[in-house]
């Protein structure tokens, strides 16, 4: 349809504004079941993270006893009982993997459950809000004290600096903690109070001190409307059967006021539950209404559950208006069934067993995980050498691990090539024909070794040879591959 | 601007004012962000005219007030190497020869410094893993013209082959067909016995007992009654299976009658002493070292 436009009409509509200026957003106190969840949750999740570094785990002499540990410059990262090196990094793979199918399955039972109580962006600027509602007052007073800017007081300035002092002193404890996971904590905080500690101490407290006080103080749930890609996949991966925090429109509408509505219910017409108070828009955190039905602002913190349970309390109507559940429980009791909730069903199971197996992988692999290794390397140039007495020699580089927390001495045992000699440069063994190896403790030890044998018994072009080595105290075995070639 | 802009019909939008055939161009302004980093990079680039080398003069080019170059930049780079790797080269280069295989740790260290080093000198010559070439030794056998012991080795590296040092190795094998001492039957002919040395085959109606006798009259001075060499000449085993040049007829006939003497340089006024040392322990550590 060609309806004729004027050029105005259509330059309203494309010279909008470039960009949507953030409302802010002043979430109002509020309490009950899932504030009370959310204050534990907050400090379970900040009392780990700031305290995990002083927990001390005892690793024997000359290792460092700090319960978990990144210590970079030794490529070492220790989780208590476990060590792992550099090469090892599949394990944080399969730990990746895990939680991601943890959080599929979270978002499977009861939607964004990590946005709403685990998510860091979500728990230090619960904390912020917690601070800057002590200090400022509550939703209504913080609005109208932002209102009335052009005239400010000393005191409102005073209480403005009082806040960011506060808000910079939990960025800059954030930080502080962030770096206690790279370096011995104890002494790290002696060193950063003394000013005696590495410059990149400093440096990266001040990074995570800036991005704290920034996402926490300022972009808040900017960061979760417009920043994280979660919002978008979960979307994507939630299902008809999952609990989300839900208006339960069945029951709330048609909503009005509560006078109104009283009215209407004593003369048995039909009428909501809702009464149109906006208390769950004014305590959501992220500033939205609910009542809209789900969407990508909703981190599903559950406040407006709360807010709404005090107020169904107080009129005198059943509590969770609002509450976790989904589109077919309202679609049964509207038409009168009763409602049914599944956590059991195919997605979850099948993330339980995906969760399940990579842990049991995971698990196997760790209790399997070697302690002594070798790899072997064979020389590119030459391949192999002629000797005077016609025999062929061929070298291979060979790197050793061990990692146990003490020395211990091998052995290396070869074969493949027949009537073959072994020879390890710069290792005078003790034994003939079975060289033995000082094998310093928690690290690689690279060694050249040579074996040669008779050409007229190794006729073949190709001979595969394994390098075994056995810990001579524990008798532990690793053994590598490779091939003995004739010139 | 105090006039109406001109606007397009069939947006709605204002245009420039420009107009070609008809078509006039719409004015889409950039945000404002947009505009301010525009600016800040400009100023920004600025600030790199004043610090950093960036206009070229007629014969250089202005230098910026930190006189920062890439040049040095490396020099400072290769200095701090040398600095970090000083100390643990000046314990290499204390230690005596026979005791740094014993240490791994002084073992590593030359053999990673002698790698890199022997890539950078020798490779040329002797390949960069060492195997050698016609002429050119394998450095991984056990066959050695002037001797395989740590310390002959190093004599080797610092001093060189026929190099014009005093202290170089110095040794002919005299062209013996040049210089008329044989003829061209009997080289054949001593060419086949040193064949039969090491058990290789020997030319139908070659006669053994005329071989012996001028390899006797020749030959024995320098490679010994039995033909196993000497070191301190240079001369080779002529008995193993190892040949630089070639062990076929017409090459033993070649090295006969011309002769052979291959150079190789000295490396004491080139390389330091703790690198030769390094390089010493590495050709020895390729797996030939006596």
């Amino acid at each position: 349809m060609n309806r004729p436009v004027t050029p105005t009409e259509l330059q309203l509509q494309d010279d909008g504004p470039l960009y949507v200026a953030q409302k802010k957003v002043y979430p109002q106190s509020v309490s009950g079941t899932f504030r009370r969840t959310k204050w534990g949750l907050m400090a379970l999740c900040l009392g780990v993270y700031y305290l995990l570094p002083f927990v001390r785990w005892n690793r024997g002499l000359g290792a460092p006893d700090q319960a978990v540990l990144i210590d970079l410059p030794n490529s070492r990262f220790y989780f208590f009982f476990i060590e792992l090196w550099p090469q090892e990094v599949y394990y944080f793979t399969g730990l990746l993997i895990v939680a991601a199918l943890t959080l599929f399955l979270m978002n499977a039972v009861g939607g964004r459950i990590w946005c709403g109580y685990l998510c860091p962006q979500t728990v230090w600027t619960d904390l912020f809000y917690a601070v800057e509602r002590m200090i400022e007052g509550d939703r209504r007073e913080r609005m109208r004290k932002d209102a009335a800017k052009g005239a400010m007081k000393l005191e409102r300035y005073a209480e403005i600096a009082l806040k960011h002092a506060i808000w910079l002193m939990i960025a800059w404890w954030t930080g502080g903690a962030w770096v206690l996971y790279f370096n011995d904590a104890p002494t790290l905080v002696k060193q950063l109070v003394t000013f005696q500690a590495p410059a990149v101490a400093y440096i990266w407290i001040g990074i995570l001190t800036a991005t704290t006080y920034l996402l926490a103080g300022f972009m808040r749930e900017q960061v979760c409307v417009y920043m994280c890609p979660w919002p978008r996949i979960q979307a994507a991966l939630t299902d008809e059967w999952a609990l989300n925090v839900t208006y339960k429109y069945d029951r709330g509408e048609k909503r009005t006021s509560l006078k109104k509505a009283n009215e209407l219910r004593a003369l048995g017409k039909p009428v909501g539950d809702c009464i149109d108070c906006y208390q769950c828009v004014a305590v959501c955190p992220t500033g939205i209404d609910i009542r809209d039905g789900s969407q990508l602002g909703c981190i599903q913190c559950g406040l407006c559950i709360d807010a709404c349970d005090s107020v169904m309390t107080r009129i005198g109507r059943e509590t969770r208006l609002i509450g976790y559940d989904n589109d077919i429980n309202i679609h049964r009791r509207r038409e009168g069934k009763p409602p049914i909730y599944r956590i059991v069903r195919p997605r979850t199971v099948a993330y339980v067993v995906m969760i399940a197996a990579v842990g049991a992988i995971m698990l196997y692999a760790l209790l399997n995980r070697t302690l002594l290794d070798i790899s072997v390397l064979h020389d590119r140039n030459p391949l192999a050498v002629k000797l005077s007495d016609g025999s062929i020699r061929n070298a291979y580089t060979v790197r050793l691990l061990n990692k146990r927390g003490f020395d211990r001495v091998i052995a290396i045992d070869m074969d493949g090539p027949v009537n073959a000699t072994l020879h390890v440069v710069g290792a005078d063994s003790v034994t003939k024909d079975r060289p033995m190896i000082v094998l310093p403790r928690d690290t690689t030890t690279e060694l050249r070794l040579l074996v040669t044998a008779p050409a007229e018994s190794n006729a073949a072009k190709s001979v595969p040879v394994r390098f075994r080595v056995t810990d001579i105290g524990l008798g532990e075995v690793a053994s590598a591959t490779d091939h003995f070639v004739s010139p | 601007m105090t006039e109406h802009p001109d606007i397009d019909q069939v947006s709605g939008r204002t245009t420039t004012g420009h107009e070609w055939d008809g078509i006039k161009e719409l004015n889409t302004p950039l945000p404002r962000w947009w505009v301010i980093t525009f600016y800040a990079t400009i100023v920004w680039a600025i600030g790199y005219w004043i610090v950093y080398p960036a206009w070229p003069l007629l014969w250089s080019h202005t230098t910026g007030i930190w006189n920062y170059s890439t040049r040095a930049e490396v020099a400072t780079e290769l200095a701090n190497l040398e600095k970090v790797r000083g100390d643990k080269m000046v314990a290499l280069g204390a230690a005596p020869l026979a005791d740094i295989a014993r240490d791994p740790a002084l073992l590593a260290l030359a053999r990673a410094r002698g790698k890199t080093v022997f890539g950078d000198n020798c490779a040329p010559c002797h390949g960069t893993g060492g195997a050698g070439a016609k002429g050119y030794p394998n450095l991984n056998d056990d066959e050695w013209l002037w001797g395989g012991s740590l310390d002959r080795i190093m004599q080797t590296i610092q001093f060189g082959i026929r190099s014009g040092h005093p202290k170089a190795h110095e040794s002919v094998m005299l062209g013996f067909g040049k210089e008329g001492v044989l003829k061209r039957d009997e080289i054949v002919t001593v060419a086949n016995y040193v064949r039969s040395l090491s058990g290789l085959l020997t030319a139908a109606g070659y006669d053994a007992a005329v071989g012996k006798k001028i390899f006797a009259d020749q030959c024995v001075s320098c490679h010994g009654d039995n033909g196993k060499g000497n070191q301190d000449l240079g001369s080779p085993d002529l008995t193993d299976k190892i040949w630089l040049y070639g062990a076929d007829e017409a090459t033993l006939v070649e090295t006969i009658g011309n002769g052979r003497a291959g150079v190789m340089p000295g490396w004491v006024n080139r390389l330091d002493p703790s690198t030769i040392k390094a390089l010493t322990v590495y050709v020895h550590s390729l797996g030939g070292g006596k």
